[in-house]
């Protein structure tokens, strides 16, 4: 029943995006809208949950056929573990979105262009995690882009908001394109839409390689793999906060489940070949995407660009699954797939809450700019732990859940060194540098947002003035919280979970975490790797209100006054404090310089000469100069060749085609 | 002598009559013998058609040849004299490539049209020749069409295509009578549109060379 269930609770969505669309500008339509997508997206997640839970006790998997579509074919429907798992990824984000939405969504000031699409983009990407046939499949995959497209440009009033849109529409058609050559191709070119007839004749092996690298462009483009990232770090700002904590936190998760269901389930056996390709994508991702990050001020786009850096390191995951798996290390192969599925998880919940947060200070400030911000965290103190904790859980800071999954990875990667092939055996170490380099990394990035937007003093009105948002926002929040600190002190309980999931898809799971001792993690043996987050919390939490309570006990108590230091410079405005962009200044040095040509220019004012001199920073992407700049001119130019060929006469048109016809005839005569 | 290959030999004689035929409408340069030339090439089409009719001992095939035979030897040719006669326009047309060129390029089609259709041959020789020759026939057609820049002969030409296409079909072991009623109907359909806009261009521009066409859409070459 729990399939139809959720089937019907979809059609509720999409019902209620029609209803709202005519009343989107009364004021009750978006507190009702936002209630209705939380009660549904609520009980989604309750069909998940309880999917999962009766899979891990061997349940099957519903099947569900609905004659709509194409006619004759009928549209099928699936609700294994990899769904059941990504709809609880998927509805867990979604229902804190759309609380925080019940309360911010009364700020919106075009409501008729967002409440009409944010439930039809709920149902887009869910119907994607359900669908068990090509069709379904493909057209839940662009109702999810199309919707979210319109979500992108419905502040089009801005400029960049609308070239984001056209750079995401581009992309999100590059993406379907690719997918529908991918199922072209396993369906032995349309012969069997059904995932189960796919599953039952698995392609010949040159069809798969081809069919591989077609969907990892497909979703790589969709879930921002370098160099497929370009669209991501425009478009996910520019959508309302709420949404782009969707866009991040859970589209990019509906696009990695596209790449595992098809990879792992569809494609046949793997080559080894193909895990070592999605690793080293993976790996550059992660580095780029938090290198990228660092460089950016605006605080919506850094987060957009942590996500690339995010969805690289669950590609590092799935790469060395698929890589294990070719070897028939099933063990390997279930802990770097559930390293990976578990920084899904993780990822759609710290994301998701970073970008509440960024919503809510955009809300209180007006401001993304971190260089007009500051000070934050006297108007803003809850938001400002909330943020504070998601930073530490995307820096992946124990007992928080970000160091769970990467922790896990990194175990994945320690037992490399048993794989066979030498390439692997140098490659996946680089790539674990790499990952360790990404989090320590992101560490530092977040500390320079979280100090630069929440600390200081306030370099603007705006700012001085924040106050916190609606409680049902903070509520959001702070649930969202609270679901990072869990699945980070109880990490046995997502492992356990995650078991018919890898069983399914890897054909072998972890050992049972729940029967361990203390609540600990064990990776392979208890005695060669394991992790406690609770003993972890307990001792942080102990050594913090020991020192705490050292210091107030033991320190002085006479008070002291002192005048605050000033970095040597006697100014008293609030735009002499270090800036996001002084902070990321060393890091910008070492890496940035060659990767991004960034070039500082200090323009100083001849001696005694008042004006004020200028520093001026220039950041090149390469990946715009390098790829996309020669293709835009190709087309540009084909497209000038062809708009001359319009102006050609009837016959000479004729001749053209006469022409196609008899070269093609001559391909023919010649290719037999 | 008239042994196994007869009809084969038969067949074949009167599919190559038609691809000769349209060598003969590729070079033919005065609208009035043009005219004659279709008829040919349709009396040509209705020959073979009542020949596989009566190899294949179908009937519906024989009907499809009577058509072949009405409309398109009798009835086209004459409406198309009669639209010549009333519109003045027995003069010469002008070919754009050199006749001799077309020439050549339409043995290569030939050859091209017999190389492409090899595969044809492991199943049946006598397929092979007959699709091969109905390709040249349609392939010469459309060079009929693009050489030329009088509408009428260009007509012709697409004429030439249809009666290439019915030979195609037709080889391939009968078609449903519907079918080549429907096209038959559709070509009288066609004569009749055709006839109006041959009309109209030559009322407007005193001329049935689309080359004023080209001229009017401010497109000259």
């Amino acid at each position: 029943m729990d399939l139809p269930f959720a089937l019907c609770l979809v059609s509720l969505l999409i019902g209620a995006a029609a209803l709202v669309a005519p009343v989107a500008g009364r004021s009750w339509a978006s507190v009702a809208l936002y209630g209705l997508c939380l009660g549904v997206s609520s009980l989604l997640l309750v069909i998940g949950l309880w999917s999962l839970v009766a899979m891990g006790g061997g349940a099957e998997a519903p099947l569900l056929w609905l004659p709509l579509g194409i006619p004759g074919q009928g549209v099928h429907f699936r609700l294994d573990g990899l769904s059941a798992f990504f709809l609880i990824v998927i509805n867990l984000a979604a229902s804190a979105a759309s609380l925080f939405a019940i309360g911010s969504g009364r700020h919106e000031h075009a409501p008729h262009r967002v409440l009409p699409f944010y439930p039809v983009f709920l149902a887009g990407m869910n119907l994607v995690v359900l669908a068990n046939d090509v069709y379904g499949f493909l057209f839940s995959w662009e109702v999810m882009s199309v919707a979210s497209w319109f979500l992108v440009i419905a502040h089009h009033r801005q400029p960049e908001n609308r070239r984001a849109g056209y750079v995401y529409l581009i992309m999100a058609a590059l993406s379907t394109q690719m997918l529908l050559v991918t199922f072209g191709l396993l369906s032995g070119f349309g012969a069997h839409l059904d995932f189960d007839a796919i599953r039952a004749t698995p392609p010949s092996l040159d069809i798969a390689r081809l069919a591989l690298l077609a969907v990892v462009i497909g979703t790589g483009a969709k879930a921002g793999l370098v160099p497929l990232h370009v669209w991501l770090p425009l478009a996910h700002p520019a959508a309302p906060s709420h949404v782009s904590g969707l866009m991040s936190g859970i589209m990019t998760k509906v696009a990695i489940y596209g790449l595992v269901r098809v990879t792992f389930d569809l494609l046949g056996p793997p080559e080894w070949t193909w895990g070592a390709g999605i690793l080293l994508l993976g790996g550059t991702t992660a580095v780029t995407g938090v290198l990228y990050a660092l460089m950016q001020h605006d605080l919506k786009r850094l987060l957009a660009y942590h996500t690339v850096e995010n969805i690289g390191i669950i590609a590092i995951g799935l790469g060395l699954a698929l890589a294990f798996r070719a070897n028939g290390f099933q063990m390997g192969a279930a802990l770097a797939l559930t390293a990976a599925l578990f920084h899904v998880l993780n990822h759609s919940l710290f994301k998701t809450l970073l970008f509440l947060s960024a919503g809510a200070v955009l809300t209180a400030t007006g401001e993304r700019d971190l260089d007009r911000l500051g000070g934050l965290i006297r108007g803003m103190p809850i938001t400002a732990f909330c943020f504070l904790v998601g930073s530490a859980a995307i820096s992946a800071l124990p007992p928080l859940n970000g160091f769970v999954s990467e922790w896990l990875a990194l175990q994945a990667i320690l037992i490399s060194p048993e794989l066979p092939q030498w390439i692997l055996k140098f490659l996946v170490p680089m790539v674990g540098a790499g990952l360790a380099l990404s989090a320590a990394l992101a560490a530092a990035c977040f500390v320079k947002a979280f100090g630069a937007a929440f600390l200081g003093r306030a370099r603007t009105a705006a700012a001085e003035r924040a106050v916190e948002v609606e409680r049902s926002s903070l509520a959001a929040m702070l649930i969202l919280v609270a679901a990072c600190v869990l699945a980070g002190v109880l990490p046995g309980l997502v492992v356990d979970a995650l078991a018919p999931v890898t069983t399914l898809l890897v054909g072998s799971h972890l050992p049972n975490q729940i029967t361990q001792p203390w609540l600990t993690l064990v990776a392979t043996t208890p005695e060669r790797s394991s992790y406690n987050g609770l003993i972890l919390m307990v001792f942080i939490a102990l050594s913090a209100s020991l020192s705490a309570f050292g210091v107030h006990r033991l320190a002085s108590r006479r008070r002291r006054r002192a005048g605050a230091w000033d970095c040597g410079y006697p100014e008293t405005s609030p735009a002499t404090q270090y800036t996001a962009a002084s902070f990321a200044q060393p890091i910008r040095r070492v890496f940035a310089s060659v990767l991004f040509s960034a070039r500082e220019k200090i323009d100083m004012p001849a001696p005694g000469d008042s004006r004020a001199a200028r520093l001026t920073l220039t950041i090149r992407d390469p990946v715009w100069a390098l790829l996309y700049r020669p293709v835009a001119v190709a087309v540009t130019t084909a497209a000038e060749i062809i708009s001359s060929a319009l102006s050609l006469s009837i016959r000479q048109h004729l001749g053209l085609v006469y022409g196609t016809l008899i070269l093609l005839l001559v391909v023919l005569a010649l290719w037999q | 002598m008239l042994g196994q290959s007869f009809p084969f030999d038969m067949a074949h004689m009167l599919a190559g009559g038609m691809v000769t035929v349209s060598f003969m409408l590729l070079f033919q340069d005065r609208l009035i013998a043009l005219i004659w030339f279709l008829a040919l090439h349709a009396l040509a089409l209705a020959l073979a058609l009542a020949w596989q009719a009566h190899r294949q001992a179908a009937d519906d095939l024989y009907v499809a040849a009577a058509l072949a035979l009405v409309v398109k030897a009798i009835l086209i040719p004459m409406g198309l004299r009669w639209l010549v006669r009333h519109l003045q326009i027995e003069r010469t047309v002008e070919a754009v490539v050199g006749v001799g060129m077309a020439m050549l390029f339409g043995i290569g089609l030939v050859a091209l049209s017999v190389m492409v259709m090899l595969p044809a041959a492991t199943h049946s020789p006598l397929m092979w020749e007959d699709l091969s020759f109905a390709l040249a026939v349609v392939m010469l057609g459309l060079l009929i069409m693009i050489t030329r820049r009088n509408a009428m002969a260009q007509i012709i030409g697409l004429l030439s295509v249809d009666n290439g296409v019915t030979l195609a079909v037709v080889g391939i072991r009968g078609m449903p009578l519907v079918i080549d009623l429907g096209v038959a109907c559709l070509l009288v359909a066609a004569m009749v549109v055709f006839a109006i806009y041959f009309k109209h261009i030559h009322q407007r521009f005193d001329s049935v060379d689309v080359h004023v066409l080209d001229r009017f859409r401010g497109e000259e070459s």
